[in-house]
């Protein structure tokens, strides 16, 4: 019996997810615009810095653009199954779905964002890090923490009246844990640091992201009813 | 006898406050007489935690029975533990002031204390832009529960990989090693169960008072 159930759990999840990106696909709107954001973002600091030679002022810099493109790409992540759409979404499928849908959706959609950034910054920016696949990984984990925040923050959000500014009050201080974890990793792999040196940080991450789906998974069911 | 935790709360405080302030203390360079700001500073912090902790039970129950007077509770209880954090802040900024010498330094239990008052005051602007009371109880309470859990994450490990000023990190010796000594103790543990206790009583005059005016508008 419970076999059955989370088959139709796992069923309900990718058609839930297939249904976001071929709706993404076809109206583009949120995909066409990140990009855009993230493409001038970059320009604008190619313009001013050149070349950035500096560690601390790249990753910086990175972080925050990533920061700003996944709080703009989530922010309306739920607007679709705010309004009429919600009742025909109540009846039909099951809430755990429906997160781990959305948070799977928005994390794809986060490390496309996170490569295309990271690529642009290698190419117009340079590259200052010294342990590129130590710092992929913390990319990646670090995409992954603040996307699937994100998701519950604006499903939260989406519940309210002023749905876009308390998206980002609710995940900013929320969402720091992961940030500044990240932050300190992707320093040391940056400055050159091996596996057994930032080994703590990033333990830590993928801790704060199983933390975050888990409590997304238990929590979720309880805002959709209401 | 029900209000004898109240009489508890008084006598330790004062204890606290005469004893704390005449009890001969280790002598310790930087730190000196302002090792004494331990019974006050540190005590808010657990204060804090207890009633986040608190809080957050009223948040569980409220979603398990729908009843709202556990999220009333939830509420008040976050209440006085934001001003058991902003004074936690004060009196550890006026510390940092006279030990190391700046009101504000780049430290990750600062930044976390930072973070926390944050979180915070985000779930008091989740309540003020929810009208529904039912929705409002339901929608805060998922956030206090999400948000408390990530906190707890964030000041039980990072401190713990991450050099900090604050004693037993980063090759820092501990309060506990050697300068805690016993007519310390003698104190502090005195001090902290006695600012818990003033801290549930704040939080539950707090209640009442919100109890009490929902009623009168209902």
């Amino acid at each position: 019996m419970l076999k059955i159930i989370k088959i139709a759990l796992a069923k309900q999840i990718i058609q839930l997810f297939k249904k976001d990106i071929t709706v993404e696909l076809r109206q583009k709107a949120t995909l066409n615009g990140i990009l855009l954001y993230v493409l001038s973002t970059v320009f604008v600091a190619y313009l001013i810095f050149t070349r950035m030679e500096e560690l601390s002022t790249w990753v910086a810099l990175l972080w925050i653009v990533l920061l700003f493109a996944s709080t703009n790409a989530s922010v309306n992540s739920f607007r679709k199954e705010a309004g009429r759409e919600f009742f025909y979404y109540y009846t039909l499928a099951n809430p755990k779905a429906i997160i781990l849908s959305k948070m799977l959706f928005n994390a794809v959609l986060q490390l496309v964002i996170t490569a295309l950034t990271f690529l642009l910054f290698n190419l117009l920016l340079g590259n200052p890090v010294e342990n590129n696949n130590l710092f992929i990984l913390v990319l990646f984990l670090g995409s992954l923490g603040i996307s699937t925040v994100l998701s519950l923050s604006s499903a939260i959000a989406s519940k309210t009246n002023n749905n876009s500014t308390l998206t980002a009050i609710l995940s900013f201080p929320i969402m720091l844990p992961t940030l500044l974890t990240a932050i300190k990793a992707s320093m040391l792999c940056g400055l050159g640091f091996a596996w057994e040196d930032c080994q703590a940080y990033i333990v830590t991450l993928g801790l704060l992201n199983i933390v975050i789906v888990a409590l997304s998974y238990i929590l979720f069911p309880y805002l959709w009813r209401s | 006898m029900r209000h004898w935790w109240k009489a508890l709360a008084i006598i330790l405080l004062l204890y606290t406050l005469i004893a704390g302030l005449l009890i001969p203390v280790p002598k310790q360079v930087i730190l000196y007489e302002s090792i004494r700001n331990l019974y006050f500073h540190v005590p808010m912090w657990f204060t804090m935690i207890f009633l986040f902790f608190m809080s957050v039970i009223n948040s569980v129950k409220n979603l398990s029975s729908n009843n709202l007077t556990h999220d009333t509770k939830a509420k008040e209880l976050v209440n006085a533990g934001i001003v058991f954090g902003v004074l936690g802040i004060i009196t550890g900024s006026i510390w940092a002031k006279y030990t190391w010498g700046a009101w504000w330094v780049n430290d990750v239990k600062l930044n976390g204390s930072a973070i926390t008052m944050l979180i915070y005051l985000a779930y008091v602007v989740l309540r003020g832009s929810l009208e529904d009371e039912q929705k409002r109880a339901r929608i805060s309470a998922v956030y206090n529960i999400f948000a408390f859990v990530l906190l707890l994450v964030f000041i039980g490990i990072l401190p713990r990989v991450t050099d900090s000023l604050h004693p037993g990190n980063g090759g820092n010796p501990g309060f506990n090693n050697y300068d805690l000594d016993d007519n310390m103790k003698l104190v502090f543990y005195p001090a902290v169960l006695g600012w818990i206790l003033l801290g549930w009583w704040i939080a539950s005059i707090r209640i009442r008072i919100s109890n009490l005016s929902q009623k009168l508008e209902a």
